[in-house]
């Protein structure tokens, strides 16, 4: 996968995680993921379309997920899946909305959709035309991960860079 | 906790504000933020069209709008209303902080921009900022962008 796609994801998680928990953040663990991905917990799914296209889950056991909700709400808010799964969506959203625009800078152009909740077992395996990659977060409420699968579209690109010249 | 001095109308009431976005979570968090600034809430959205209705039944004195939302994006939910009400006060509230964004949001008739994760003390400079009616007296506290990263 290429670098630079991959590397504003890793800074606006590693960002927006020690944002919101007021602590710092680590990343423990980069890899490429060959096999169907499976879900540890409660999981955020967000669709990106463009010049680059695919998915990004963000990923948390129940319990993380609760530590970070309360952590957030200032407050205990045991036993509370609904917030829990608010909270992952919206901290998706946080690190999908910082990571596309730091590749706008580079140039790339594309559309993101609002979080939903992802609730099948397993999702999009790394193949010839996609690949994935899973980063695992340390934080002080536990390990949060982040599976990146997408694909770059030359063609598209080119497309819109060839229109620009005509225009 | 952070102390920050209530933010008030010229009349001295309480600034009324309309929270659109799509994340219960968000609203919550920028909810707490307004608190913590002496205001009020008028009327909660969890999208672009819900946030027409409201702001026309509640006519708030400031709208803090996400951008990317199910039915009608924040951008156009801020045309419709400025085109119905020029003098509205909306800041974009959105993680999604590149130039094309925040450009065509102050074009459509937004006030402001201010990334996520939000910040506290940044928000209460826009507002400040926003709410002032000559915003040279009142300094210009921000960049565009707010608080977007390197």
């Amino acid at each position: 996968m290429r670098m630079e796609l991959i590397q504003p994801f890793i800074n606006a998680a590693d960002a927006v995680f020690a944002e919101s928990l007021q602590a710092p953040t680590k990343i423990v663990d980069l890899t490429m993921d060959e096999e169907t991905y499976r879900r540890k917990g409660v999981a955020a799914l967000i669709l990106i379309k463009g010049d680059i296209e695919g998915r990004v889950i963000l990923d948390l056991a129940p319990e993380v997920a609760l530590k970070i909700a309360s952590h957030l709400a200032g407050g205990a808010v045991e036993g509370s899946e609904q917030l829990a799964r608010e909270t992952v969506c919206e901290l998706a959203n946080m690190v999908i909305g910082n990571s596309v625009t730091l590749l706008n800078d580079q140039g790339f152009r594309f559309k993101v959709y609002p979080p939903e909740i992802h609730v099948n077992e397993q999702g999009l395996a790394g193949g010839a035309d996609t690949e994935a990659m899973v980063i695992c977060i340390e934080t002080p409420c536990g390990e949060v991960y982040l599976n990146i699968g997408m694909h770059y579209l030359h063609r598209r690109r080119n497309e819109r860079d060839a229109a620009a010249v005509l225009d | 906790m952070q102390q920050f001095a209530p933010l008030h109308r010229k009349d001295n009431q309480s600034v009324r504000y309309l929270v659109v976005d799509d994340s219960v979570f968000a609203r919550k968090n920028l909810i707490k933020m307004i608190e913590m600034f002496g205001g009020e809430v008028a009327g909660e959205a969890g999208d672009g069209l819900t946030a027409i209705a409201e702001f026309n039944r509640t006519k708030p004195d400031i709208v803090l709008m996400d951008i990317t939302m199910p039915q009608m994006e924040g951008i156009e939910a801020v045309e419709r209303i400025v085109r119905q009400h020029a003098d509205a006060r909306i800041v974009m509230v959105s993680s999604v902080g590149y130039q094309e964004n925040i450009l065509a949001a102050l074009q459509k008739g937004a006030k402001h921009f201010v990334q996520k994760p939000v910040k506290a003390e940044v928000l209460y400079e826009i507002l400040r900022y926003v709410l002032s009616d000559d915003p040279n007296a009142a300094g210009a506290p921000v960049a565009l962008a707010g608080e977007r990263r390197a």
